[in-house]
């Protein structure tokens, strides 16, 4: 049995293992399933200040090895969730992380205000990323300025762990995570969805109603480990890595690039107790190759 | 505040579980459509399921099928500890449930979502209407409507003679109307062409494609029943974490995966 606890910034995980938010609902979805405190934490649905209605249906796609989605940041807003879904999800003995979205950098400091006194949320994952949605999202993750621009109003407003999200859909990803980092990000995580577009040529109609979405799954995990490596390398703060983990095997790929935790996406959806395996995957591989510390496989890759 | 399980009479639906299921009967209709029979691969019980749910599938072997199938509860026949699928062919994912062989094991997530509602009087006039494959739920719901003293008639509607599934079935729990768009069997034309809606309906239970079922809200409004419709979205996850499935309802846009698959007509947006 390894050690499997990692420090992502000041946040202490008992294992490398998180949930990528949009895909895990608010985690009590999954608690038929798993046992939720098995998970080093979970990130939950994207948090906007007002209540959101998302996009049109139909707002995914099956692609090969993957989907594309157009959710739009569905949700009720972040006194919703206060009042109403906090209460419920609070005391599941994992650390809970916040998936915060905006359409300005006021927005995106103000839900980050009004989270910061819930004692059992952890940290605030930043979504500069969206690919989903008109204005503001990956408007702010494209550019450094942008990147910059939302880190120092989210930094300012809320002094618990803020980890940034980061869109792949740019030039070099590297120049963002350090621009976000020189703002006082404690973390990147990445990647978010690669845009994507898929057309029903019978019906010769996009398959969205919003004609591109985003891609996710094991479709888009090279162009994931790519980045987390290249990251790792540029910056000092970790690296929280995700896209197309469908195995512990996966998720090892993603510790050895660099990554210091984790996240489970999709996969949710093709097995609902795939966090927990894992779980018990990293910890095989540990014991398989002698590695009594989980945080010994960071960067471990001989190259 | 969790959501309380969906029920029907006695009946309450079990916890959701990832379940390995085994096929023991895999039955071809005809070069269209396949009767699959699972049972639980470890013996044990069937957890409770009530109608209307669905079940979301993996396919083996399907290189180009990532995400599960979700199919409905066509029947629970408890004396066997099996689970019904009535499956047509769509596409790869269902041709290869289709083409499964016996002792094949699935990984199956259930139940998901609500179900019907359940009716309080039996003197109600019951018609529970379907069409093509869509008839897959309302086998399982005919039978505990018979079971519960109510008095369950059924409509069901086909392209022609041979697409009219599970008919002699749906007969052991109450009297048959159908309706062929080629008239080879039963009337001739669309459901909603149907004599037996020309007279006193109060409650109609639905399940087909989506012109049919918009048809039949209709026909429902204007004739004044209680109207009840199992839709169809394309999901995800199947457990309401995606957000993928959602429907337009007078409450906003809803996941059909947990607060559906059923909807009463007045909940939706449908321009009828
Ligand atoms: C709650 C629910 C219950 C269902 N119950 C049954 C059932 O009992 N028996 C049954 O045979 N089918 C049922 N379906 C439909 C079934 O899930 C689809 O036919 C199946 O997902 C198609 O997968 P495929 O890989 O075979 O086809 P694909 O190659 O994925 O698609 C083939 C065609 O089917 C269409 N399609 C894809 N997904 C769906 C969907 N979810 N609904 C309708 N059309 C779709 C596609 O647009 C395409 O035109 C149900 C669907 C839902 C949401
Ligand atoms: C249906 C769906 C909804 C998503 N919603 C969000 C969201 O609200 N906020 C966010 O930062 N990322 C969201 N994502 C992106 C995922 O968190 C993740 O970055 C991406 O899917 C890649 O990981 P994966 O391949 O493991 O799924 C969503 C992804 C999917 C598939
Ligand atoms: S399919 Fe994921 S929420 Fe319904």
């Amino acid at each position: 049995m390894a050690n499997l606890n990692v420090k992502v910034g000041s946040l202490e995980l008992k294992n490398p293992v998180l949930t990528a938010s949009g895909t895990f609902g608010y985690g009590e979805e999954f608690a038929d399933f798993i046992d939720l405190s098995r998970l080093g934490g979970y990130i939950i649905k994207g948090t906007t200040l007002a209540a959101r209605e998302g996009n049109p249906y139909p707002r995914m796609a099956e692609t090969p090895a993957g989907m594309l989605n157009a959710v739009g940041l569905q949700n009720k807003g972040v006194d919703y969730f206060i009042e109403n879904i906090y209460p419920r999800i609070k005391d599941y003995d994992s650390k809970l992380i916040v998936n915060v979205s905006g359409a300005k950098p006021e927005d995106y400091a103000e839900v980050c205000r009004r989270l910061a006194p819930l004692d059992k949320v952890s940290a605030v994952e930043i979504n500069i990323s969206c690919p989903n949605v008109k204005q503001g999202g990956m408007a702010f993750g494209t550019t450094c300025a942008g990147a910059a621009e939302v880190t120092r109003a989210v930094r300012s407003a809320y002094p618990k762990t803020v980890i940034v999200k980061l869109s792949p859909n740019v030039t070099d990803i590297t120049e963002i995570a350090r621009a976000v980092e020189a703002e006082g990000a404690d973390a990147v995580s990445l990647i978010n969805t690669l845009m994507g577009m898929a057309i029903d040529v019978e019906r010769r109609r996009p398959c969205l109603s919003t004609v591109t979405g985003g891609l996710s799954g094991p479709a888009v995990r090279p162009v994931a480990v790519r980045m987390v490596w290249q990251t790792a390398k540029a910056v000092r703060i970790p690296v929280v890595g995700l896209g197309g983990i469908m195995c512990g095997r996966d998720a090892v790929e993603f510790l050895l690039a660099g990554a210091t935790a984790i996240e489970i996406g999709t996969a949710n959806f093709i097995d609902p107790s795939v966090t927990v395996k894992i779980v018990d995957e990293i910890n095989d591989y540990c014991d398989r190759h002698g590695f009594s510390n989980v945080s010994d496989l960071i960067g471990a890759l001989e190259c | 505040m969790k959501p309380s399980m969906p029920s029907f009479l006695d009946i309450e639906a079990g916890r959701k579980r990832l379940a390995s299921m085994r096929v023991v009967a895999s039955e071809p209709i005809h070069s269209l459509y396949t009767l699959l029979k699972l049972t639980m691969d470890d013996g044990s019980p069937l957890p409770p399921m009530v109608p209307g749910q669905f079940v979301q599938v993996a396919v083996p072997d399907a290189p180009h099928t990532f995400l599960r199938r979700p199919i409905s509860v066509n029947m629970v026949d408890e004396a066997d500890n099996t689970l019904w699928l009535l499956i047509r062919r769509a596409g790869e994912g269902t041709n290869r449930l289709c083409d499964l062989n016996v002792g094949s094991v699935l990984s199956v997530i259930l139940p998901l979502g609500n179900g019907f509602s359940s009716p309080i009087d039996p003197s109600e006039r019951l018609l529970l209407v379907g069409g093509g494959v869509g008839v897959a739920p309302l086998l399982y719901m005919g039978k505990l409507l018979a079971e519960h003293g109510f008095i369950p008639e059924f409509l069901l509607g086909a392209r022609s003679e041979v697409d009219l599934l599970q008919r002699d079935l749906f007969a052991a729990y109450g009297e048959v109307h159908v309706a062929t768009d080629d008239g080879s069997t039963g009337e001739h034309g669309l459901v909603t062409q149907h004599s037996r809606l020309s007279q006193p309906v109060d409650k109609i239970y639905c399940c087909g494609p989506a012109p049919m079922m918009k048809a039949v809200a209709k026909e429902a409004r204007r004739i004044g029943a209680d109207c009840e419709v199992s839709l169809e979205n394309m999901m995800a996850c199947g457990v309401g974490a995606c957000l993928c499935c959602v429907e337009n309802t007078v409450k906003g846009n809803v996941c059909v995966c947990t607060e559906g698959p059923v909807f009463n007509i007045n909940q939706l947006t449908w321009p009828i």
